[in-house]
C-alpha cells in the first residue's frame, strides 16, 4: 500500500495557491488512485469529443443520397477512429477511471494495491491513444479497417501506409495498461478490503469490478497476441493473416471476437455495478437479491467467454458451431434478465428520489432492455444472416453501449462527482443533458434498425436514392445533432461546477457505502482510521444504531 | 502512519468498536504481491495459449518450404529441455536452502539457474542458426516458419526476461539486501521461472513431439 507519502490534508487558502506548474507536476507524477481515476475520466472526455465529432461528420455525410461532404477514404477513417476510440479510449478509461476512484474508497482501503502500476496503466492508455491518433500525420493517414480490423484489409497489400501500425501498436500499448489495471483491481479487492468486509459484503460495484477484471485478464492478452501477429505480418513478413500465402482471415475473426465479445461485457458490467449502487440509494431500499445479482455477474463473466462466434455467423462456420454459439448467446440473457428484474424489484415500492444520478439510472433500465432484446434477435443465426453487417447491428450495439454503458457512466459521474470534487453538479444542466441525450439517442438509433431491415449495409459512405433509406437516415442525423449538445453541456457542467457548484458535504445523497464516510474530496489517505464494517451498508448501521443491517444479513 | 489526525469525521466509532468478523480477518487475505503475480501469470497463460492455438491451427497447412518433420531435430532440443527442467529444480532447491538459512547454497543454486537459463538460450540460438542456414527456414518463408518463430521466439524472450530477473535478485542478494528466509523477490521470480518452464514443456510437446 502506498501510505508512504501521507501529508496532512492541505486546505489551501485562496491567496497561497501553488503555481500552475506545481499543480501540473503534482498531477503528472501522482500515484493517488483518486487523482489517477480523475485523469482517466478527463482523458476520456477529451477523446469523446473528438470521436463524437467524427460521428457527427459521418451522420452529415449520410444525410442524403450521393452526398460528397467527405471523400470515401476519409469516411472510412472516421468510422475506424470513431469505433476504436469509443471502445478503447472512452468506454474503458471511463469505467476503469471511475472504478479507480471509487473501489478503494468503497472497500475502506487507502489506495489501490499497486499505486505506481496504477499510474503506469493510465499513462499507457493515454499514450496508446495518442499513438493511434499519430496516424493522422503519417503518410496515408489513419487506417480504414473498422474497429474490428478484418484481415486481409490490414495486411501490407491493402494497407500500405503506417496507419495500421499506429493503430495496432497503440492498442498493444493501451492493452498492456488495461491488463495492469485489471491485475490491480483484482488484488485490491482480494487483499485490501477493510476488516469485516467479507467478499459477501462488498458493495455491488466492487463485486462487478472484480469479475470485469477477471474478464480483462483473460481476453486482453489474446488480443495483444493477435495484434502482435498482425505486426509480425506487416513488419517481419510473417503470414498469419496473409491469405495469399496460406494465412487465415478466419483466424483473425476468431481471435478478435474472442476478445471482442467479452469486451462488450467489459464495457457494460461496470455500468451494471454503477446502477446497482445508484438505484438502491435513490429508491431508499436495499439492493434486491444481492446474492442472485452476484451469481448472475459471475455467470455473465463466464458465459460471455463462450459466445464470440455469434459475430461470425455469416462466415459459414458449420451448422454445429452456429447452433452452439446461438444457444450460448441466448443463455447470457438469463443472468442479464435476473439482474434487470432485481433492479426493478429494488425500485418497486421505493421512495424514488429523482435526482440526476437516478434519472440516468432509469434511462439505463428502460433502454438497456431494448438493446438486449435486439441482441437476442441477432443471436438467432438465421435472422442474423439477414441483417448482419447492416444498420440493424449498428442500432443494436449503440443501444446497449449508450443505453447501457453511457447512461450507467453518467449516472455514476453524477453520483460520485460531489465526492471527487466537494461540489454538486448543476441539476438543471444535468436534466438538460439527460433529456437531450435520451431523446437524441432514441432518434439517432431507432431509425437505424429500420434502415438495416430495409437492407442498408453498415460502413457505406453513401447510397443511391429510391431504396426507402432516406427518411431513416435523416431522422438519425437529426438525432445525432440533438444528442451532440448534451455531451457539450456535460463537459461544461463538470468544469464550471468546480467553482459554481453548491458545496456538497460528506454525504449529499444520504448513502450507505464507505466512500461517503470520509470528506469530499477525500484526503490523500482516504480514511484516518481504517474502518471496520459489519454489513453491506456500514453507513446505514452508523446512522441507525437501533436498526442495523447486520442483524438481518 | 502517525500523523493521521486531521480531519476526524471518517472514523466510524460504532462499527470500529464492534468485534472483528471471524469469517475473514484482514490477516487471512492473500499477500498482494503474490496475488498480483498469480494474476500476471494467468494473463501470460492466456497470451501463450493464443500463440499455441495459432501454431496448432496452421500445423501441416501445406505450403512450400521446410516442414516440421524435415527441419526440427530432437537431440539439441532435448538438451535444451533438460537445461530448463534442471533449472526449475535448482531454483526450487535454492529457495529451500534460503528457507533453511543457508545463504551460500542459495546463491550457488540461484546462479546455477541463471547459467542453465543462459545455456537454454544459447541452445536456441544454435538451433535457429541451423534452421536458417541449413533449412532456409525464416519467419517469412512459410506458415511453419511464421508460427514456429513466433511461438518459440516469445518463449525465449520470456526466458531472457527471467534470466535478467534472476540476475537482479542475485545482485541484490550479493549486496546483502535480501532480508529474511523467504523474501518476496525470490518467491515471485521463482514462480515466474517455473511458469516459463511449464510453458516450455507445453511448447516442446506441441512443437517437437506431437507436431512432427
Ligand atoms: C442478450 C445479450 C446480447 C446478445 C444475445 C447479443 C448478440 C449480438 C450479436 C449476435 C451480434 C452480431 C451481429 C452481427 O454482426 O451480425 C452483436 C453485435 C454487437 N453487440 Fe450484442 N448482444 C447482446 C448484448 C450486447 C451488449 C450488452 C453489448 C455491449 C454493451 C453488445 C455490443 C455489441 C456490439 C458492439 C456489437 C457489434 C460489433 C460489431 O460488429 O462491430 N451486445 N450482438
Ligand atoms: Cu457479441
Amino acid at each position: 500500500m502506498a501510505t508512504a507519502e501521507i501529508e496532512p490534508a492541505a486546505l489551501p487558502a485562496a491567496e497561497s495557491r501553488p503555481p500552475w506548474t506545481a499543480v501540473l507536476h503534482e498531477w503528472v507524477v501522482t500515484v493517488d488512485h483518486k487523482k489517477i481515476g480523475i485523469l482517466y475520466v478527463l482523458m476520456a472526455v477529451g477523446f469523446i469529443l473528438v470521436a463524437g465529432a467524427a460521428a457527427v461528420m459521418m451522420r452529415l455525410q449520410l444525410w442524403a443520397p450521393n452526398l460528397a461532404l467527405v471523400p470515401p477514404t476519409t469516411f472510412n477513417q472516421f468510422f475506424t477512429l470513431h469505433g476504436t476510440t469509443m471502445v478503447f479510449f472512452v468506454g474503458m478509461p471511463l469505467l476503469i477511471g471511475i472504478a479507480n476512484f471509487a473501489v478503494p474508497l468503497m472497500i475502506g482501503a487507502r489506495d489501490m494495491a499497486f499505486p505506481r502500476l496504477n499510474a503506469f496503466g493510465f499513462w499507457a492508455t493515454l499514450f496508446g491513444g495518442l499513438l493511434v491518433y499519430f496516424s493522422l500525420v503519417v503518410p496515408g493517414g489513419p487506417p480504414t479497417i473498422g474497429w474490428f480490423a478484418y484481415a486481409p484489409l490490414t495486411e501490407n497489400s491493402f494497407a500500405r501506409g503506417p496507419g495500421v501500425d499506429c493503430w495496432a501498436l497503440g492498442l498493444i500499448v493501451s492493452g498492456l495498461g488495461t491488463t495492469t489495471a485489471a491485475i490491480n483491481f483484482i488484488v485490491t479487492i482480494l487483499s485490501l478490503r477493510c476488516p469485516g468486509m467479507t467478499l459477501r459484503k462488498v458493495p455491488f460495484f466492487v463485486w462487478v469490478m472484480f469479475w470485469t477484471s477477471v474478464q480483462i485478464l483473460v481476453v486482453m492478452p489474446p488480443l495483444t497476441a493477435a495484434l502482435t501477429m498482425l505486426e509480425f505480418d506487416r513488419q517481419l513478413g510473417a503470414h498469419f493473416f496473409d491469405t495469399q500465402a496460406g494465412g487465415s482471415a478466419y483466424l483473425w475473426q476468431h481471435l478478435f471476437w474472442f476478445f471482442g465479445h467479452p469486451e462488450v461485457y467489459i464495457l457494460v458490467l461496470p455500468a451494471f455495478g454503477m446502477i446497482s449502487e445508484v438505484v438502491p440509494v435513490f429508491s431508499r431500499k436495499v439492493l434486491f437479491g444481492y446474492e442472485f445479482m452476484a451469481a448472475a455477474t459471475a455467470a455473465i463473466a463466464f458465459i460471455s467467454l463462450g459466445v464470440w462466434a455469434h459475430h461470425m455467423f455469416a462466415v459459414g462456420m458449420s451448422r454445429a458451431l452456429d447452433l452452439f454459439f446461438a444457444a450460448a448467446s441466448m443463455l447470457v440473457s438469463i443472468p442479464t434478465g435476473i439482474k434487470l428484474f432485481n433492479w426493478l424489484a429494488t425500485v418497486y415500492g421505493g421512495k424514488l428520489v429523482l435526482k440526476s444520478p437516478m434519472l440516468f439510472a432509469l434511462g439505463f433500465l428502460s433502454m438497456f432492455v431494448i438493446g438486449g432484446l435486439t441482441g437476442i434477435i441477432l443471436a438467432c443465426a438465421p435472422v442474423d444472416l439477414q441483417v448482419t453487417d447492416t444498420y440493424f447491428v449498428v442500432g443494436h450495439f449503440h443501444w446497449v453501449l449508450i443505453g447501457g454503458t453511457v447512461f450507467g457512466i453518467f449516472s455514476a459521474i453524477h453520483y460520485w462527482y460531489p465526492k471527487a470534487t466537494g461540489r454538486m453538479l448543476s441539476e438543471r444542466l444535468a436534466k438538460w443533458q439527460f433529456w437531450l441525450l435520451f431523446l437524441g439517442f432514441i432518434l439517432t438509433f431507432a431509425p437505424m434498425h429500420v434502415a438495416g431491415i430495409l437492407g442498408m449495409p453498415r460502413r457505406i459512405y453513401t447510397y443511391g436514392p429510391g431504396r426507402g433509406w432516406e427518411l431513416w437516415n435523416q431522422l438519425a442525423t437529426l438525432g445525432a445533432l440533438l444528442q451532440a449538445p448534451s455531451y457539450l453541456i456535460f463537459a461544461y457542467n463538470i468544469v464550471t461546477s468546480l467553482w459554481k457548484g453548491k458545496v456538497a458535504g460528506d454525504d449529499p445523497w444520504d448513502a450507505w457505502t464507505l466512500e461517503w464516510a470520509t470528506t469530499s474530496p477525500p484526503p490523500a489517505y482516504n480514511f484516518a482510521v481504517v474502518p471496520t464494517v459489519k454489513s453491506r451498508r456500514p453507513l446505514w448501521d452508523l446512522k441507525h444504531p437501533d436498526d442495523p443491517d447486520w442483524k438481518y444479513e | 502512519m502517525t500523523d493521521l489526525s486531521p480531519p476526524p469525521p471518517e472514523v466510524l466509532p460504532e462499527s470500529a468498536a464492534a468485534p472483528p468478523d471471524h469469517t475473514a480477518g484482514v490477516e487471512g487475505r492473500p499477500e498482494p504481491h503474490k496475488a498480483g503475480m498469480v494474476c500476471f501469470l494467468v494473463s501470460e497463460a492466456a497470451f501463450f495459449s493464443t500463440l499455441i492455438m495459432a501454431y496448432v491451427i496452421f500445423l501441416r497447412h501445406g505450403s512450400a518450404g521446410p516442414t516440421p518433420d524435415e527441419a526440427l531435430s530432437l537431440p539439441l532440443v532435448l538438451g535444451n529441455t533438460a537445461c530448463l527442467l534442471a533449472s526449475s529444480a535448482t531454483v526450487h532447491l535454492a529457495e529451500r536452502s534460503l528457507r533453511k538459512g543457508n545463504v551460500g547454497a542459495f546463491r550457488l543454486l540461484w546462479a546455477a539457474t541463471i547459467l542453465l537459463g543462459v545455456l537454454f538460450l544459447v541452445g536456441t540460438a544454435v538451433e535457429w542458426r541451423g534452421l536458417i542456414r541449413d533449412h532456409g527456414l525464416t519467419i517469412g518463408v512459410n506458415l511453419f516458419g511464421t508460427t514456429y518463430y513466433t511461438l518459440v521466439g516469445f518463449h525465449a524472450f520470456h526466458v531472457t526476461l527471467g534470466v535478467l530477473a534472476l540476475a537482479a535478485v542475485l545482485g541484490v542478494s550479493a549486496r546483502g539486501l535480501l532480508p529474511g528466509t523467504a523474501p518476496l523477490p525470490v518467491t515471485l521470480v521463482g514462480w515466474y521461472w517455473h511458469f516459463v518452464d511449464v510453458v516450455w514443456v507445453v511448447v516442446f510437446l506441441v512443437v517437437y513431439v506431437l507436431g512432427r
